[in-house]
């Protein structure tokens, strides 16, 4: 025995190798710390730089401008400004070359293109607004197309920003607050785009699913808890919603394409489709939630109530499910929440068309948010990169929303029995 | 009369009816003679009559609509204006739907002079048969109310009857979900063979050259419509599988052990939402981060340690980026399984000198490995299905590389390729997508059971 070493505790080499198991063991739960450490550095670093890029976004530049409309070849009569159809007037009007007259007038001919979309918009409004400036010299301030926002903000083509040199030596540019990004839809100059149009989609869509996702995952998890008999059909019931909270979320757009779109002929692009086809994806995770939340219910509970005379379906009713739907509404709002920032299947029904009206009912075309990003991230112009970041930062607003919400509900209402 | 309209009449009718029972039952419940006394309350006798008209009229509404289009397109057809139409089908098509558009209203005339002419045709006909359903649909609510309400007396258990509809209305419910699978089983089928029967099976699965492009003219080049699924499955499992899993396994896994077994709970209440929130980022925002951050830091990274040909688009950026969206999923997997693991076993480890990070290697560890692998397949399963981020980052090239800075192209990034371009519905490459998608769907299906059966079995093992 005398050769063992660790049988001997006055022994050196009994306490390095206990040194050396401490340290292990100190090592270990460093890589522990660090594996976390990662996990959060990444999201830190995946949320600072959508930040950094995105926020930009959120203005815009102006350049002052001196317009002078009654030279320029505009010619509207001020009386059909007040009218309803004042807004189709003003677009009709060639609002665009008195802007190119007066950005050369002002600023030389280099200047001819520095107002685009948002320009030609923003001067529409303030006709309607003040149509005296359709008889008056007047110096305005208007947003400048893409291209020179880009320039403006420090990340442009050199022509670009040789015109935004010469327009800050006569002071003409400013920083403002856009919001026309919060109140717009899509449009081919990045300047004037904007992610309303993009929310409605989203909105009506996650109406849809609600509104079908909610009520049979809720009835089908009390059905499976509560009634269902353990026999084959059970089981394979329960199988496949295991297996479709698990399904690619690609394949339900296939499925959507292939029965909603082809077989049962339900307008593409719309909210209604799109809705469907994510109901379907939601409605296991709603399912699964919903049964965890139920099962938690103690049987005293629904033995009270049998106990003095209630029926099966009113201990379910009145008892059981009023005590779950914390629960239930959790995992709602998290499935919710995931259905709101699905992309793929929502392109396969064709929501990826470009659309610069909002939808008025679940039944127009429509896109959604991540679809609107997915579809500005392919975009060539610089510009389109600091609005995709900038409609990200508004998706992950609406998710974190969402989440702290679900967050809240368990921790206010949940119940430990 | 249009269905919608003999919508509002069935629920009328249905409302109106209720109410009638409510009255007819409160007024026996007042005046009740000895020994007679109601079985249900009103409020039962209500909904029971309320049920009784509006659900089978519902279901006839709901059956007539499809019915209904399809007999309007014939009766339009068969006039003489439909006779007098084109035989190509795509003009037909476009000359029906406009003319549909018009008779709703929704259009005030149409490209073609022939749909104006449709459009009245298209009233009558949506007329004739609308009102033929909504007139059947509300005879079903009559009848149904007309039969409850004959039934409102004593002794009528309206509470039970009510409780059959609920009871049906929960069964119906739960098919759903088996009516979804078996919607995508037989969609993705039914197309799978439409493709397979112009593309051999063999071809598809065995063969090594994917160029889905079909030759418009015979002497195209480079448009040979070739088939071979081959490289897209290693795509998928390159960045699925292989990459994805070498970043998230364990970064996941020791993630888990770090937050069971050494955080302080204050710093576990912190860091736990903080990974769930984690998994709560849209893939689109991965993908974008992928494609914009960290593809341009791979391709530099492979350039300066002398990967010439490293490209923009690469398997590692989106296996990384992938990595990193999986990493909450196994660490919650991994946490459930180790929690499973019964406290004696840890105890008697710990009792006999084992250090904690000892205890966990040596024994909770392995006694938490089925549920963890079965954690780790879901996880495979859920990388080689998702899309926006191989979309956005992978790139499209079809290669059997193993080289991670180049691009591979991926079976979902073909499905959305191959389904979002301008194509006929019925040619073998937008075909191809379905059959891509079916043997996907059978891959993650294979997965997801084994590893539910595995995680099952263990969960069973301990309790």
């Amino acid at each position: 025995m005398s050769n063992n070493p660790a049988s001997r505790w006055t022994d050196g080499s009994m306490q390095k190798r206990v040194a050396r198991r401490y340290s292990a063991e100190r090592r270990f739960r460093a890589l522990g710390f660090l594996a976390v450490a990662m996990s959060v550095a990444v999201l830190a670093f995946l949320l600072f730089t959508m930040a950094s890029k995105g926020l930009g976004g959120f203005s815009h530049t102006e350049a002052r401008l001196q317009l002078d409309l009654p030279r320029s070849d505009v010619v509207i009569d001020p009386a059909n400004l007040t009218g309803a159809d004042a807004g189709q007037i003003v677009a009709q009007a060639n609002l665009e070359g008195a802007l190119t007259q007066a950005a050369i007038a002002t600023y030389g001919p280099t200047a001819s293109e520095i107002f685009g979309e948002s320009g030609v918009r923003e001067l529409g409004r303030k006709l309607i607004a003040d149509p005296t400036l359709l008889s008056r010299r007047a110096e305005l301030w208007l947003p400048v197309s893409g291209k020179v926002d880009v320039a403006a903000k420090g990340d442009g083509a050199p022509e670009q920003e040789a015109i935004v040199a010469a327009i800050n030596a006569k002071d003409g540019l400013r920083r403002t607050f856009n919001l026309d990004f919060l109140t717009a839809s899509d449009a081919t100059d990045p300047s004037a785009v904007g992610v309303w149009g993009a929310l409605k989609g989203s909105f009506l869509t996650i109406i849809v699913t609600m509104g079908l996702a909610f009520p049979v995952g809720v009835l089908s998890a009390l059905y499976l808890e509560e009634f269902a008999a353990r026999n084959r059909w059970t089981d394979l019931v329960e199988v496949s919603i295991n297996n479709l909270a698990a399904v690619p979320s690609i394949i339900f757009g296939l499925l959507g394409l292939a029965v909603f779109l082809n077989v049962m002929n339900l307008p593409r692009s719309a909210p209604l489709v799109g809705g469907l086809t994510l109901a379907l994806m939601t409605m296991p995770v709603i399912v699964i939630a919903g049964r965890n939340a139920i099962k938690s219910v103690p049987p005293s509970i629904r033995d009270a109530a049998l106990g003095v005379g209630a029926s099966k379906m009113q201990v379910v009713f009145h008892h059981v499910l009023p005590l779950a739907l914390p629960g239930i509404l959790t995992g709602t709002i998290i499935g919710m929440a995931r259905a709101l920032g699905e992309t793929a299947p929502l392109l396969m029904i064709g929501m990826r068309a470009f659309i610069a009206t909002p939808p008025g009912g679940i039944a127009d075309p429509a896109t959604v948010l991540p679809v609107q990003i997915f579809l500005w991230s392919d975009e060539v112009d610089r510009s389109f990169v600091e609005k995709t970041s900038a409609a990200i930062i508004v998706l992950l607003v609406f998710m974190l929303v969402m989440n702290g919400l679900a967050i809240y509900l368990r921790n206010r209402f949940e119940r430990r029995w | 009369m249009s269905l919608g309209l003999a919508l509002l009449a069935v629920l009328l009718v249905a409302a109106l009816a209720g109410g009638i029972a409510y009255r007819r039952a409160a007024a026996l419940r007042v005046g009740r003679t000895k020994g007679a006394r109601l079985n249900s309350l009103p409020i039962y006798h209500a909904l029971h009559t309320a049920l009784w008209a509006a659900l089978p009229a519902l279901l006839l509404l709901a059956a007539w609509s499809p019915v209904q289009t399809r007999l309007v397109a014939q009766s339009v057809l068969s006039s003489p204006e439909g006779k007098a139409l084109p035989d190509s089908d795509i003009q037909r098509e476009s000359i029906l739907g406009e003319a549909q558009d018009i008779a709703i209203g929704k259009i005030e005339a149409g490209f073609n002079p022939q749909s104006t002419a449709l459009a009245p045709q298209f009233t009558a006909a949506n007329n004739k048969f609308a009102t033929i359903g909504g007139g059947l649909a509300l005879l079903a609510a009559l009848a149904g109310a007309a039969f409850a309400l004959s039934r409102v007396k004593f002794e009528f258990r309206a509470r039970a009857g009510v409780e059959r509809w609920v009871m049906l209305l929960l069964m119906a419910a739960s098919t759903v979900a088996i009516l979804t699978t078996l919607g995508i089983v037989l969609s993705l089928l039914f197309e799978s063979i439409r493709f397979f029967k112009m593309v051999s099976p063999t071809e598809f699965l065995f063969g090594t050259s994917w160029s889905p492009q079909m030759a418009m003219r015979a002497d195209q080049a480079g448009s040979s419509g070739e088939f071979g699924s081959v490289p897209l499955f290693w795509g998928t499992a390159f960045i699925g599988a292989i990459i994805a899993m070498i970043v998230a396994i364990p970064l996941g896994l020791m993630s888990a052990i770090f937050l069971t077994q050494y955080a302080p709970a204050k710093v576990r209440a912190w860091l736990k939402p903080i990974l769930e929130i984690l998994a709560g980022v849209p893939t689109v925002v991965y993908g974008y981060f992928a494609a914009l951050t960290v593809a341009p830091m791979v391709r530099d990274f492979g350039i300066s340690i002398g990967v010439t040909s490293a490209s923009s688009e690469s398997a590692l950026a989106a296996g990384l980026v992938m990595g990193i969206m999986i990493i909450p999923f196994v660490s919650s997997m991994a946490d459930d399984s180790i929690a499973a693991v019964p406290q004696a076993m840890r105890d008697g480890s710990l009792a006999l000198g084992a250090t904690k990070s000892e205890t966990i290697r040596r024994v909770v560890l392995p006694a938490a490995l089925p549920g963890v692998v079965g954690g780790v397949l879901l996880a495979v399963s859920r990388a080689i299905g998702e899309t926006m981020i191989v979309v956005m980052a992978a790139g499209l090239s079809a290669s059997m590389t193993a080289n991670p800075f180049h691009a591979v192209t991926t079976v979902t990034v073909q499905i959305v390729q191959l389904l979002t371009g301008d194509q006929e519905f019925d040619s073998a490459k937008t075909l191809a997508a379905f059959a891509l998608g079916l043997l996907l769907f059978i891959i993650t299906l294979i997965l997801n059971l084994i590893a539910l059966s595995v995680v099952r079995r263990y969960r069973e093992a301990y309790e």
